[in-house]
């Protein structure tokens, strides 16, 4: 069981930035997230795009902003379960939660931060008939272990940069690696598109284009995809068909936490401190709503910043806290660091 | 003052047709004009913010209205998104502009 003081669903920018507003009182953060890495929809969506609106960076690309949200708040040392979604949470006799994930990792915190952005992001699934009957037997939407497909034979499908990156990548380690896509461009970094074509050339890739696969088959497993290339139809034998289309976001099993949802997001008291109607869970960032909600990260940073003085009472009742400046305190990491201004230096008159 | 609104239909993914003005004057875009009279919910739509990144605002183009010519970024989406059909094209990449007027557009299922 992993324990902590504010437990946060979601690691994008706001989830966080809590992280550092948690920790200037001294309070620490786990966060889950159902992506394999921090960043939400900054890492996985548009990590190259800039941002204007972000206070002091006139322009920053979305995954420099993740990366220096996660250089602030290293010094208070949060946790990660990446890779996971959480699905359950239970309330305890002494007023704490246990949210659980999809793969059974318990979490348990006297306070809930969801920061969930649009939700947890869920691989978008091709339209074939039977893909649920193979998931897991052979039909894998993203690659968490790459060693799965030594010396097998693996058919990927998509156009993006994952596709081009995982293709190239289990080019050294499958046995066959065969990539479908739609159309004869593709829509990855240049030198991935290179690196693609060489390796074709060097029959380490097979591509075909433009095609899709339109059926899978096997007995109990999978053993075969069925191919549409144009006016052909054929069948591939692989023992692994990876189909890489992208995400896209759902509220996902938070939305059967009993939280009131209007229009998708979660209802919460922005006069106050962005809790939900469940006493102990709030909601910031993109995930939530209320009359005059924005959906820009700038708010979910002061969103945050509320949040963790309302979690702060909950975690320390009846403790005073008054509001210090950084400039003032400093900053005393729970990695044992700290930041101060240097005190100024007055000169004695003699 | 003159009229800066277009006249377009609109079919959401219940199948209700919609006649709305949309403003030529607010640099709006399609997407953006289904999500401000929420023609479909909060997170269904236009969840890249109008990047041309998830093809959640694809639509179907129903009229022979003239559109702007399809850019790469856009094309290259479409050929990755499910449902695409030969009318298929991004909301957010078709700014509200006079030449719209009498558009006719169906969004294409959510994905």
């Amino acid at each position: 069981m992993i324990t902590t003081d504010i437990l946060i669903i979601g690691a994008g920018p706001t989830g966080l930035f809590t992280v550092f507003e948690a920790g200037l009182l001294k309070l620490k953060c786990h966060l889950i997230d159902a992506l394999p890495q921090p960043g939400g929809q900054c890492s996985e969506i548009y990590p190259k795009k800039p941002i204007y609106d972000i206070p002091a960076y006139p322009e920053i690309l979305a995954g420099d902003l993740t990366n220096k949200l996660m250089e602030q708040c290293k010094q208070f040392e949060p946790g990660f379960t990446l890779g996971e979604r959480a699905d359950t949470i239970e309330k305890q006799e002494d007023g704490s939660f246990i949210v659980t994930t999809n793969k059974g990792t318990k979490h348990k915190a006297p306070v809930v931060a969801i920061a969930g952005g649009l939700g947890s992001f869920e691989p978008r699934k091709p339209l074939i008939d039977n893909i649920s009957d193979y998931e897991d037997k052979g039909v894998e939407y993203m690659i968490k272990e790459p060693e799965m497909y030594r010396n097998k034979r693996v058919v990927i499908a998509g156009g993006g940069d994952s596709a081009l990156d995982w293709s190239i990548f289990l080019s050294d380690v499958a046995s066959e690696v065969t990539l479908i896509h739609r159309r004869n461009e593709f829509r990855g970094h240049l030198d991935s598109v290179e690196k693609v074509q060489e390796l074709k050339s060097a029959g380490k890739i097979n591509l075909i284009t433009p095609a899709e696969v339109v059926g899978l088959e096997g007995e109990g497993k999978i053993e075969s995809v069925t191919v549409k290339q144009e006016a052909k139809v054929f069948k591939k034998e692989c023992d692994h068909f990876v189909p890489l289309f992208g995400l896209s976001p759902k509220l996902g099993p938070i939305a059967n936490w009993g939280l009131e949802i209007e229009k998708n997001a979660i209802k919460v008291n922005n006069a106050l401190d962005y809790q939900t109607n469940i006493p102990g869970i709030f909601a910031i960032g993109d995930v939530n709503t209320y009359p005059g909600k924005l959906k820009l990260i700038l708010c979910g940073f002061h969103e945050a910043t509320l949040m963790c003085q309302a979690a702060y009472q909950i975690i320390n009742p009846g403790k005073r806290y008054v509001l210090k400046y950084t400039t003032v305190a400093g900053v005393d990491g729970f990695d044992g660091t700290r930041k101060e201004a240097p005190k100024a230096v007055v000169k004695a008159i003699e | 003052m003159e009229n800066q609104d277009v006249n377009i239909t609109i079919i959401d993914r219940d199948g209700v047709t919609h006649k709305i003005e949309a403003p030529t004057d607010m640099a709006m875009n399609l997407m953006e004009v289904v999500r401000s009279y929420e023609l479909a919910p909060e997170g269904t739509i236009g969840v890249c913010g109008g990047m041309a990144m998830c093809a959640s605002c694809q639509c179907y183009v129903l009229s022979d209205t003239e559109l702007p010519e399809m850019q790469d970024d856009e094309e290259a989406m479409l050929s990755e998104a499910f449902y695409v059909k030969d009318n298929s094209r991004l909301g957010c990449q078709i700014p509200i502009t006079p030449e719209l007027e009498g558009l006719e557009i169906e969004l294409a299922p959510e994905s």
